[in-house]
């Protein structure tokens, strides 16, 4: 820190310092889980339960969605898009920053 | 305020329910697994300042994806037709390009915590306090408005009560903001963008192969409405009539610049999630990143609001037949079954609860932040104000849920409310661009325009246009003028008062103005931020002419 504005202290110049050290102290970045394997454990999930309903489509189900088998399809996306996520949570895994020494509070 | 039709009853079954179940259930599971990152208030209200651009950019874009803006955008289509992209390529995109390119640097860099926090350094306490209440109060009356929806759409398409949807509903968003904070909230929204994509999309793909295509919709509403019901800019002449009840000029200035600027670039529910995101590059990226999924759903929205209107030629022409409103749930009637049906019950309803979930989370951050630890109790260990912050987000859900039972008898004075509410945004606008740009703009200048610009579009409103003082031919067209109306105002008044008061001193404003830098050290860019492609000015432009290069099947 420049010590130039150390003699009159400005409010923001205040505030940010506060901010700063809450960010020092901020445990999210450490412990927050990756919202990528959510995603991808529930499109895989809806995937699978939608695909197995295409699959066992009804001729009704059919012929009211215009004669597209459209939960076969759409299980088929979701499944895709949540194997992707995972795929890609696989090739570059968050990587937690240097752990801030914790009080052991809990 | 939505208005469904009866006899929109959905034929949902188990499996319907079972794919909603488990949405619930992942839902409050974020909130416990994120209650462990909680450790700071910064923690709580920002995520603790950490996340990377992806995932505050959709985010960001899904915070504006709520249900009323679907069912509404949608309904605006089956109304007014191909116009109502302007709320997205000029209405939007500009806008979100202006935020990340040249108002992040100063919101970011300052480390300001939230919008009006940014207001109090530039100018001072009376604007910072006047803007933290109306922005407290708004934020808590528009979640029961959008909760009061919610269970109106329940209650049509699903037959649940009006207080048990919005019990169950207040309740899941209760618990998941209070344990995770913004990162629940957050987190909530990717994974809503994602599930209500994965219902849009095969809704408009069914939809299209109903009616034929595209080339069918455009050759049956080009017979029934006239060739500019689906063109973009056709009879928006100064003086001819259009279904909008807006000129270009209007649509322009009045929603492209001033109502668009005013909502994207200042409402905090939006601002939130870029200040929570890692560093100043990733920052600025957010509104960036959420301009291109922006530019593309009209074609989700929109368009399936299109195919309604071809299916059912008598929406909206009856009073208690089927309304602008219900074109997506009557599509979700007729063409979806079973299965996908529930992912897009599931979608509505995450939609719903995810834009509730962004007013009260920004609701906390302004409440706890900007009136409570500023002005009521000071200098508390950090731990008071997390605690705070949650006993904050129980109040306001609460007195979001009691908003929505008491508009289930007013509904009328709720949709005056919102309309009301709006005017908020555009003078605070004002504020803003001014004081960013004009560094002799003073702290009262700051207060009185933003009181005079919001005055003023009430007045526009409420006597000019509701006593037809002036003649505005739609609600609409009445919102574009009344934004004008505060924009020239607020500013007027700005301009007036700084010549007469005196400004802050320059060191004190270092970092809040344009062409100054914050003190310190600039941050250093994060890694891999140098590639081409997280070029926050690459990113914007890109944006901004894509989305004028959307406007040309439209224009010719």
């Amino acid at each position: 820190m420049s010590d130039s504005n150390s003699s009159s202290k400005p409010a923001a110049q205040q505030v940010a310092n506060d901010v700063e050290e809450l960010e020092r102290r901020s445990q999210t970045a450490a412990r927050l889980f990756d919202v990528r394997r959510i995603i991808g454990g529930l499109f895989v999930v809806y995937g699978v339960i939608v695909t197995i309903a295409g699959v066992f489509a009804s001729d009704e189900d059919i012929k009211k969605a215009q004669d597209i088998n459209i939960n076969l399809w759409t299980g088929i996306a979701m499944l895709v898009l949540g194997g992707a996520f995972l795929v890609w949570l696989r090739l570059s895994p968050t990587i937690p920053p240097p752990a801030v020494e914790d009080t052991a509070s809990e | 305020m939505l208005h469904l039709a009866e006899g929109l009853r959905l034929p949902t079954n188990g499996l319907d329910y079972t794919l909603l179940g488990i949405y619930f259930a992942v839902v409050l599971g974020i909130g416990f697994a994120a209650r462990r990152s909680v450790k700071t208030s910064l923690d709580f209200f920002l995520s603790g300042r950490s996340l990377p651009a992806w995932i505050t950019g959709l985010a960001f874009v899904a915070a504006n994806l709520g249900a009323t803006e679907i069912l509404g955008m949608a309904a605006n289509g089956a109304q007014y037709g191909v116009y109502t992209v302007h709320w997205y390529w000029i209405g939007a995109i500009p806008a979100m390009v202006f935020l990340g390119l040249v108002m992040m640097p100063f919101y970011y860099g300052s480390k300001v915590r939230s919008v009006p926090e940014f207001l109090l350094h530039r100018f001072g306490p009376s604007s910072h306090l006047l803007s933290s209440v109306i922005f407290a109060v708004s934020s808590v009356l528009i979640a029961g408005v959008n909760l009061y929806a919610l269970a109106l759409v329940l209650k049509a398409l699903l037959g649940w009560e009006l207080w048990i949807s919005i019990v169950v509903a207040g309740f899941f968003v209760l618990a998941y903001i209070t344990l995770g904070g913004l990162s629940s909230a957050i987190y909530t929204e990717v994974l809503q963008f994602f599930v209500i994509l994965a219902a849009l999309i095969p809704l408009t793909v069914v939809g299209l192969k109903r009616v034929g295509g595209w080339g069918g919709i455009s050759d049956t509403l080009s017979g029934e409405k006239g060739s500019a019901f689906m063109t973009a800019w056709d009879g928006t002449g100064i003086g001819s009539a259009n279904p909008l009840g807006a000129n270009w000029l209007t649509i322009v200035l009045g929603l492209g610049f001033v109502m668009s600027f005013g909502y994207w670039t200042t409402n905090f529910a939006e601002v939130q999630r870029a200040l929570s995101a890692k560093n100043l590059s990733a920052a600025q990226r957010t509104p960036l990143i959420a301009a291109f999924p922006k530019i593309f759903i009209p074609a989700v929205v929109v368009i399936p609001g299109l195919i309604a209107l071809v299916m059912e030629p008598t929406l909206g022409k009856t009073e208690d037949g089927l309304q602008y409103n219900d074109a997506i749930p009557v599509l979700m009637r007729d063409l979806l079954p079973n299965g996908v049906l529930g992912i897009a019950v599931t979608g509505l309803l995450a939609a719903f609860m995810a834009g509730m979930a962004a007013n009260i989370s920004s609701f906390n951050t302004v409440f706890t932040n900007d009136i409570w630890a500023a002005y009521l109790k000071k200098d508390q260990p950090d731990e008071h104000y997390v605690a705070t912050a949650r006993w904050v987000t129980v109040v306001g859900v609460l007195i979001g849920m009691g908003t929505a039972f008491i508009a289930s008898s007013f509904s009328n004075i709720m949709n005056y409310l919102q309309t009301l509410f709006s005017f908020f945004n555009v003078p605070l606008f004002v504020v803003f661009i001014i004081g960013m740009f004009w560094k002799k703009t003073t702290p009262a200048a700051g207060f009185w325009g933003l009181l005079s610009g919001t005055v003023g579009a009430m007045v526009n409103y409420f006597w000019f246009y509701k006593q037809g003082v002036i003649d505005i031919p739609s609600d609409q067209g009445a919102n574009f003028v009344s934004s004008i109306v505060a924009f020239v105002v607020g500013s007027v008044v700005m301009v007036a008062v700084t010549l007469f008061t005196k400004p802050k001193p320059a060191e004190e404003l270092a970092g809040l103005v344009y062409g100054t830098r914050s003190p310190g050290e600039p941050e250093p860019p994060g890694k891999g931020d140098d590639a081409w492609y997280r070029k926050p000015a690459l990113l914007g432009w890109g944006a901004v002419i894509l989305a004028a290069l959307c406007y040309v099947p439209f224009s010719f």
